[in-house]
């Protein structure tokens, strides 16, 4: 459990996923370093997004070690909670709670888990909802926002639980092409702040500006990885090669 | 008041449409007695069978086998058989097995009475059902935004509590609203118990005027504009529960 800034923040070794006969992932590692940005592209069915979903526990491993934080994933006594305090995650889908008003849907987590004063709770809640340029939207429920601001909602309502490292499962897919750029905008402001994050995206342009390090997945493997410098100017393999050019 | 009450005297001299308890001071205090009866006995088994539903609903998601199995049993045995049986089995089957205590003119009595018999087999009949309604609420809750809670490190009860069940509420309220309509209108089976509400006594009062045609189309009345109330009040209630923004 001794883990130092030194070492990765989130290990991830010879990783196996399966669904029943679907074998998802094969065999995954990557490390992410405390700071670290980074992209998972690839194409749609290649474990990325499972892959991200595994760190959190939301999915299970079939073999292989998760770590983060010096905390194993692939541990039947797990506890749950404090690996979910260290991770935050933000979803395709935004889900957040459509009975709640946006100030409440980020107080919450921090209130009923943290055990936080509400008042405490709120401040910082207003806080962030101004850090992702929501104010006036306190008040507002999930259904009256547009996709990007519910989106960036969510990312405000992952930051109140003070996570470590935070997940983003392709948190443009869903949105309008003139609400991406506002979310990404948010992102970057995270990574600016040192934020660790882990983002699967198909926002090619967005991946070459902020990430730190891109791996590309296909059929449940890493094909390729490196700095976005040299992963989009000199891709090596044949697929990593095909895949950007049909997506640049 | 006096003059509305001699008004029904006049009616009953005039022209033979008896209604005693309008007029007649003792029968009015039972018609009254009964009335506050059978409002008492809905709201305590309003209540009663929404805390089994919901309790029922939850440990039909338990992970125990057993668990689940015993609320489908309840659910069956109370869905399946005819609530004047239930009524009947409770109060002469079950009543009779328990033990007796002394009462204030030197006999014995049972140790529950009627009303509470009819107050706890009712709430189980409505309970069953309202089980099954919950349950369908819980399962249209979007499985995606209890995951968000996971990933905010809610536990399960703080899902339960917080998203799944305000949620599931919401939908579930025209069905429920149907099932506690039909709760109060079962209330008249009581009668058969003896329990002093409003059929019963209107049939002491019948018994002792011999006018069953006046306190039938009385009855019909009365129950039709106490479940009117309901209706009104529910659909209210339904309103005002409404998420700005969500569903239809």
């Amino acid at each position: 459990m001794s883990w130092t800034p030194a070492e990765p923040m989130v290990s991830i070794k010879n990783v196996h996923k399966s669904f029943g006969d679907l074998h998802v992932l094969k065999g995954i590692s990557l490390d992410v370093m405390k700071g670290d940005v980074i992209c998972i592209i690839g194409p749609s069915g290649s474990g990325k997004s499972t892959l991200i979903r595994c760190v959190n526990a939301l999915n299970d491993i079939q073999k292989g070690s998760i770590k983060v934080e010096g905390i194993e994933v692939n541990d039947p006594k797990l506890d749950k909670l404090q690996l979910r305090r260290k991770v935050g995650m933000v979803f395709q889908q935004y889900n957040l709670f459509p009975h709640r008003t946006a100030l409440q849907n980020v107080m919450m987590a921090p209130v009923r888990v943290l055990k936080q004063d509400k008042s405490i709770a709120e401040e910082t809640a207003r806080a962030l909802i101004k850090k992702v340029r929501l104010e006036g939207k306190e008040d507002a429920y999930p259904g009256e926002l547009s996709g990007g601001q519910q989106q960036r909602v969510a990312i405000a309502r992952s930051l109140a639980m003070q996570p470590d490292v935070i997940l983003f499962d392709e948190v443009t897919a869903a949105l309008d092409p003139e609400t991406v750029g506002e979310v990404l905008e948010t992102i970057k402001d995270l990574a600016e702040d040192g934020m660790t994050c882990i983002l699967v995206t198909h926002e090619m342009g967005f991946a070459r500006e902020v990430a730190d390090h891109i791996y590309f997945t296909d059929r449940g493997i890493i094909v390729e990885h490196g700095p976005p410098e040299t992963f989009f100017q000199n891709a090596k393999d044949s697929r990593t090669k095909e895949f950007l050019s049909q997506i640049l | 008041m006096e003059y509305i009450f001699d008004w029904f005297r006049v009616l009953y001299q005039e022209t033979g449409i008896n209604l005693p308890f309008l007029y007649d001071e003792y029968d009015r205090n039972r018609m009254v007695e009964g009335f506050f009866t059978t409002i008492w006995l809905s709201l305590v088994c309003l209540f009663f069978s929404a805390i089994i539903g919901i309790i029922g609903a939850w440990l039909q998601g338990s992970s125990f086998k057993w668990t689940r199995r015993i609320v489908n049993g309840y659910i069956q045995i109370f869905r399946n058989t005819p609530p004047l049986v239930q009524l009947y089995f409770f109060y002469f089957a079950i009543g009779t097995l328990l033990p007796r205590v002394d009462n204030d003119w030197g006999g014995q009595s049972p140790i529950l009475g009627s009303f509470a018999w009819a107050a706890i087999s009712l709430s189980f009949f409505a309970g069953a059902f309202n089980v099954e309604i919950f349950r369908s609420g819980i399962e249209a809750v979007p499985k995606s935004t209890v995951e968000a809670a996971e990933a905010l490190g809610f536990s399960k009860l703080q899902i339960y509590r917080d998203i799944t069940l305000p949620l599931a509420f919401r939908v579930v309220l025209p069905a429920l609203n149907n099932n506690l309509v039909n709760l109060v209108k079962t209330t008249t089976l009581a009668y058969a118990i003896a329990v002093p509400e409003m059929l019963y006594e209107a049939n002491q009062i019948w018994s002792d005027n011999v006018n069953v045609t006046e306190m039938m189309v009385f009855l019909l009345f009365a129950y039709f504009l106490l479940v009117g109330i309901l209706v009104g009040a529910m659909n209210r209630w339904e309103r005002a529960m409404k998420i700005p923004g969500y569903g239809g």
